[in-house]
C-alpha cells in the first residue's frame, strides 16, 4: 500500500523516528515517545484550545514560520520536528514574558505557590520578570470571592480557558464563558454575576479550581491552610453518594486539609461540591466524640473503654439470657466500609445469636 | 446496577431515567448524563418534578407520585401493541411473558395517562424512543423504590428492559443508582436480616452450615427483622436491646414520633457514632467510632465496584477503629474473635462469599478495579451482569398491577408531599453540616410548592409555612416556583429544623420493607 494513503504516518521527532495513526496530533506523537511538552491550556478529554502557545514545536519547513502548537497540529508524513530547539525555547520564553506582563506576581501570598504551572515554567525557562512595561491592569477590581469555597482573581488569569471549558464540556454546566474583548477579556458567569450567587448557576463543584494552572481560581482552604508542597496524599474513595469517585486526601501535620480529584474509573478527574469541599471538615470537627460515654441518671459521663464495653457486653448478655437473642437488634452503617459491616453482622449472628441485623438500605 | 456508569453514559442513544435526580443526589453521574446529552443521547425523564435534567430531556413524563407501575405497564402496552417487543430475547431468555402480556393489555396509553397525569401521546413517544434505540440504559433511584409498591415498581422496570432485550449487554441494563456510598457493600456483607454475606439465605441449611462451620458456633435459623419492623417490635415488647452503628434514624427514618417512641421504649441502647447525634442522645452507652479517613477498608459502589478506603490520619481522641470495637465486644460476650486487620477481614469475606471470592486488598492496591461477582483470584470481575444467562436462569416477568399509594391526598390533607435529597447535603447531615460553606449555600429546610397553590394560600417565596400530616407538623420556608406540579410539594430530610420525616408515613412495601418516603398526604398553611 502506498504509505501516503495508508492509515499510519511516519515522522521524526528530536531525531527519533515515530509511527502514528493518521489524525494524531503532534502532542500525542511526542507523548508516545515519552516527550512531555509544556502546556498551560491543554485539557485531557476536551478538544485542544491552542491558546497558551507553550507547546510550540519547530517543524522543518512547516507553516506558521515552522512553529505550530503541538496540541493542534496534525502529524504529517515525513515531518521533522524539534521540541527543544533554540527557536522553540525562545518562543516559549516570549510567551511566558508576555503572560507575566499581565500577571500579578504576589506568589508569596498565593494559594497556588508551589503548584502553579506558570511559576514552574518561568523557573524552568529562566523568566524571572517581564521585559515589557507593566501597563494598567484592566481587571483591577474584578476579583470574585463570593463563593464560600473558592475565589477568582483575574489578575492571575492567563486566559487559557481551562475553567470555562471544564465547566462547559466536562461539567456540562456552562456557567463560565468569555466576557469582553481584547485586553479587557476575562472569564465570568453570565451577566458577570458573582459565582457565589445561586443565579450564576455555579454548583461549586470546584472542577474549574482543580483545573486552573495558576492561582486565578484557588481554594480558600488552600490559601489559608496549606501549600501543595506541605501535604502528603492518600488515595481513597469519597464517603458521600454511591458513584464512588476517587480522590486524594491532603494531609498536613496529621490533619486532612483538602481534597484533590483523582482520575478514578467513575469520576475521571471530576468531583462534586460534597467530594471536593465537603469531605474533610467533619473529620476534625470539634464536636467529634473522643471518649466512650455512659448515661448515668440521665446525663452522659465520660468512661474508659473497659467500663463502656463491659457494660455493653453485660447488658446485651442479660437481655439475651432473660428474653432470648432475638430480643436484640442491630442497625449497621451503609456509610462504613465492608470490613466494618461484615464484622458487625458477624457480631450480631455469632456472638449475640440473632439475625436481627439490617442496614439503612431501606431509608 | 447491571452495567457500569461509563458504559451507560458514553455512546448511548437513549437514556431512560425514572425517579432519580442525579444532578443533586449523584452529581458526578449527573455531569456524565449532561455530557451524554451534549454528545447526542436522547433523554427520557420520568419524574414528578421538573428536575434539572428535565430541561435537557427529549420527553419529560411528569408522573403523579406513586404511579410508576402504571407508567411501566403503559410503556409495555405500547411496545407489545406496536410490535416493538424483542421476540427473540423473550423466547430465549425469559419466562412468564404470556401472563405479563395479559396484564399490560389493560394499560392503554389513555388509561395510564389518566392514572399518571401525563399525556398519552408522550407515553407512546417515550415507548417508541426507548424500544427502538439499540443502546438505551434504564436508570432508576429511590423515586421507584420508596413506595408501598416499590418492589412492584422495580420489577415492572425490569420487565420493561427484558421486553425489549435491553439487558445483559453493553450500553443497556437495569441500573438502580444506590443512595449511599456503601449501601451496596453493607447489603453484600450480610447486614440484612435474611441474608448472610453474598445474599446466602439464613434459612437455607447449606448456607447456614457453611457459616456455622467457619464461625464455630450454631446459628439462628430464623430470619430477623428489618430496621423498619424493629420500631413495632419494640412497641410490642419483643425487642429490648438495640445496637445502632453509624445511623441517625431520628433524622432519616419515617415518622420521627414513631422512632422516638421506639428509642424510649428500649431497655438498652448502644450507639456507635462520630458525633452525639439526635439518636445518640437516647443511648445508654455511646461509643466513639472513626471516620472513613481514619481507617482501612473497602466501599462497594453502585456498580458493584469494590474500591479501597485508606487511612490518612490517626483517629481522634481515644476513638478506636470500629472493627476493633466489635472484636472486643464479641470476646466480652463470650465469642472468641481474633483481632484481624481489615485486609484479613476481607480475606475471611472472600472465603465465605462466592461473589467476593477473588477480591482482596492486595489486588486492589495493585491497581485492579473489580466488580463482583469475582469468583477467584484470576477472575477480573464482572462489569456487566446477566450477559449469557440470568442469575436465576431464565429472566422472569414478574407481573404487577398498579396499586395506589398507602396514603392518598384527601380533603383534610389535600397535597402530596415528595421527599428527596438536595446537592449540598447528604442524608442526616452529620458529615456535610460540619462544613461551613455548605451551610452557607444551604442553611435550612424548605418546601417547594407550585405558584398556583402558593397563590391560593397567599404564600410567597421566603414566607414561613406550616406543613402538617396525620403524624406531625413542622414549620419551614416556602420556595415557590413551577418545579413541582400543583397539588404536590417537595421537601428534603437533611435538616433538623423542619425535617420532613416528622410527616412521612412509616407504611412500607410488602416485600422489601422500604417506607413510602415519596408519598405523604399533607396540608400547608401560611404561618
Amino acid at each position: 500500500m502506498n504509505e501516503k494513503t495508508g492509515n499510519t504516518i511516519k515522522l521524526t521527532i528530536d531525531g527519533r523516528s515515530c509511527e502514528v495513526e493518521r489524525g494524531t496530533k503532534l502532542m500525542q506523537a511526542c507523548e508516545s515517545l515519552g516527550i512531555e511538552l509544556p502546556t498551560l491550556c491543554y485539557l485531557k478529554g476536551v478538544a485542544p484550545d491552542g491558546s497558551c502557545r507553550m507547546c510550540v514545536v519547530e517543524v522543518e519547513g512547516g507553516r506558521k514560520g515552522g512553529l505550530p502548537t503541538a496540541c493542534t497540529e496534525e502529524c504529517a508524513e515525513g515531518m521533522v520536528v524539534h521540541t527543544r530547539s533554540e527557536r522553540v525555547v525562545e518562543a516559549r520564553r516570549f510567551v511566558l514574558d508576555l503572560l507575566l506582563s499581565n500577571h500579578v506576581q504576589t506568589c508569596f501570598s498565593c494559594a497556588r505557590n508551589g503548584s502553579c504551572k506558570l511559576q514552574d515554567y518561568c523557573l524552568e525557562y529562566g523568566v524571572e520578570k517581564s521585559s515589557y512595561p507593566v501597563g494598567k491592569h484592566p481587571h483591577l477590581g474584578l476579583a470574585d470571592d463570593s463563593n464560600p469555597f473558592y475565589e477568582f482573581n483575574p489578575e492571575k488569569c492567563i486566559m487559557c480557558r481551562r475553567c470555562a471549558r471544564t465547566c462547559a464540556e466536562l461539567q456540562g454546566r456552562e456557567v463560565l464563558s468569555i466576557s469582553q474583548r481584547g485586553a479587557q477579556t476575562f472569564v465570568s458567569p453570565a451577566y458577570d454575576l458573582p459565582r457565589g450567587e445561586e443565579a450564576s448557576r455555579c454548583e461549586s463543584c470546584g472542577n474549574c479550581v482543580s483545573n486552573c494552572p495558576t492561582g486565578a481560581l484557588s481554594s480558600k482552604d488552600q490559601k489559608k491552610h496549606y501549600r501543595a508542597y506541605e501535604v502528603s496524599k492518600t488515595r481513597t474513595t469519597c464517603p458521600h453518594c454511591a458513584v464512588g469517585c476517587q480522590f486524594d486526601l491532603l494531609v498536613k501535620n496529621g490533619r486532612v486539609v483538602g481534597v484533590d480529584p483523582a482520575d478514578g474509573p467513575t469520576n475521571g478527574g471530576l468531583l462534586c461540591v460534597k467530594g471536593k469541599f465537603g469531605s474533610y471538615k467533619f473529620i476534625h470537627a470539634s464536636d467529634r466524640l473522643k471518649k466512650p460515654l455512659i448515661k448515668r441518671e440521665g446525663k452522659f459521663e465520660e468512661a474508659s473503654w473497659d467500663e463502656a464495653l463491659d457494660l455493653v457486653a453485660e447488658k446485651l448478655s442479660l437481655i439475651k439470657k432473660e428474653h432470648g437473642a432475638d430480643a436484640i437488634a442491630g442497625f449497621s452503617c451503609s456509610r462504613s466500609p465492608n470490613e466494618d459491616n461484615y464484622l458487625f453482622q458477624k457480631m450480631m449472628r455469632a456472638a449475640v445469636g440473632t439475625n436481627n441485623v439490617d442496614n439503612c438500605a431501606r431509608v | 446496577m447491571t452495567n457500569p456508569f461509563s458504559d451507560i453514559t458514553q455512546d448511548v442513544e437513549v437514556i431512560l431515567i425514572v425517579g432519580s435526580n442525579p444532578e443533586e443526589a449523584h452529581p458526578v453521574l449527573g455531569t456524565k448524563i449532561r455530557r451524554a446529552v451534549r454528545e447526542g443521547a436522547k433523554l427520557i425523564v420520568v419524574d414528578p418534578r421538573k428536575i434539572g435534567l428535565a430541561k435537557d430531556a427529549e420527553i419529560h413524563l411528569q408522573l403523579k407520585p406513586g404511579t410508576n407501575v402504571a407508567f411501566a405497564n403503559g410503556m409495555m402496552h405500547v411496545i407489545i401493541e406496536d410490535g416493538l417487543a424483542n421476540r427473540e430475547f423473550i423466547e430465549a431468555r425469559t419466562e412468564g411473558y404470556e401472563e405479563l402480556a395479559k396484564i399490560v393489555k389493560d394499560y392503554t396509553p389513555e388509561k395510564v395517562a389518566e392514572i399518571c397525569g401525563i399525556d398519552a401521546e408522550d407515553l407512546r413517544r417515550a415507548a417508541h424512543l426507548y424500544a427502538k434505540a439499540d443502546r438505551a440504559p434504564l436508570m432508576y433511584c429511590l423515586g421507584v423504590t420508596e413506595h408501598s409498591t416499590g418492589t412492584e415498581g422495580v420489577m415492572s422496570l425490569s420487565n420493561l428492559a427484558m421486553l425489549v432485550g435491553k439487558i445483559g449487554r453493553s450500553g443497556c441494563g437495569v441500573n438502580p443508582i444506590r443512595g449511599q456510598n456503601n449501601v451496596q457493600g453493607a447489603c453484600d456483607m450480610g447486614c440484612l436480616p435474611g441474608d448472610y454475606p453474598g445474599y446466602q439465605k439464613v434459612n437455607k441449611p447449606e448456607a447456614r452450615e457453611a457459616f456455622e462451620k467457619a464461625w464455630g458456633v450454631p446459628l439462628n435459623e430464623k430470619p430477623g427483622l428489618t430496621s423498619t419492623q424493629v420500631p413495632h417490635a419494640v412497641e410490642e415488647g419483643k425487642i429490648k436491646g438495640l445496637f445502632i452503628f453509624g445511623e441517625d434514624p431520628i433524622r432519616t427514618d419515617p415518622d420521627i414520633g414513631h422512632i422516638k417512641r421506639m428509642l424510649e421504649g428500649l431497655d438498652f441502647l448502644v450507639v456507635q457514632e462520630l458525633f452525639l447525634t439526635e439518636t445518640a442522645k437516647y443511648a445508654d452507652v455511646v461509643l466513639p467510632g472513626v471516620s472513613y479517613a481514619e481507617k482501612e477498608g473497602t466501599f462497594t459502589n453502585s456498580e458493584r465496584r469494590v474500591q479501597r478506603v485508606r487511612k490518612a490520619v490517626e483517629p481522634t481522641g481515644e476513638a478506636r477503629a470500629d472493627t476493633e470495637i466489635f472484636t472486643d465486644l464479641m470476646n466480652r460476650m463470650g465469642y472468641e474473635q481474633p483481632c484481624l486487620t481489615p485486609s484479613e477481614i476481607m480475606r475471611e469475606v472472600a472465603s465465605l462469599t462466592p461473589s467476593y471470592a477473588g477480591i482482596s486488598h492486595s489486588r486492589l492496591d495493585a491497581g485492579e478495579t473489580l466488580h463482583w461477582p469475582c469468583k477467584d483470584e484470576s477472575d477480573g470481575g464482572t462489569a456487566i451482569l446477566h450477559q449469557d444467562v440470568f442469575a436465576r436462569g431464565l429472566g422472569y416477568f414478574y407481573p404487577a398491577t398498579y396499586m395506589p399509594s398507602a396514603e392518598i391526598a384527601d380533603k383534610e390533607y389535600p397535597i402530596t408531599m415528595i421527599t428527596g435529597r438536595m446537592m449540598y447535603h447528604y442524608n442526616a447531615g452529620a458529615m456535610t453540616q460540619r462544613t461551613e460553606g455548605l451551610n452557607l449555600l444551604a442553611p435550612a429546610s424548605y418546601v417547594e410548592m407550585h405558584e398556583t397553590d402558593a397563590e391560593a394560600l397567599g404564600v410567597q417565596s421566603g414566607d414561613r409555612v406550616r406543613v402538617a400530616s396525620r403524624r406531625g407538623e413542622i414549620e419551614t420556608t416556602a420556595r415557590v416556583a413551577q418545579k413541582v406540579k400543583p397539588g404536590e410539594v417537595f421537601m428534603t430530610f437533611h435538616f433538623e429544623d423542619g425535617n420532613a420525616n416528622h410527616l412521612t408515613n412509616a407504611a412500607t412495601d410488602e416485600f422489601a420493607k422500604v417506607p413510602e418516603f415519596k408519598v405523604t398526604a399533607v396540608k400547608v398553611e401560611k404561618v
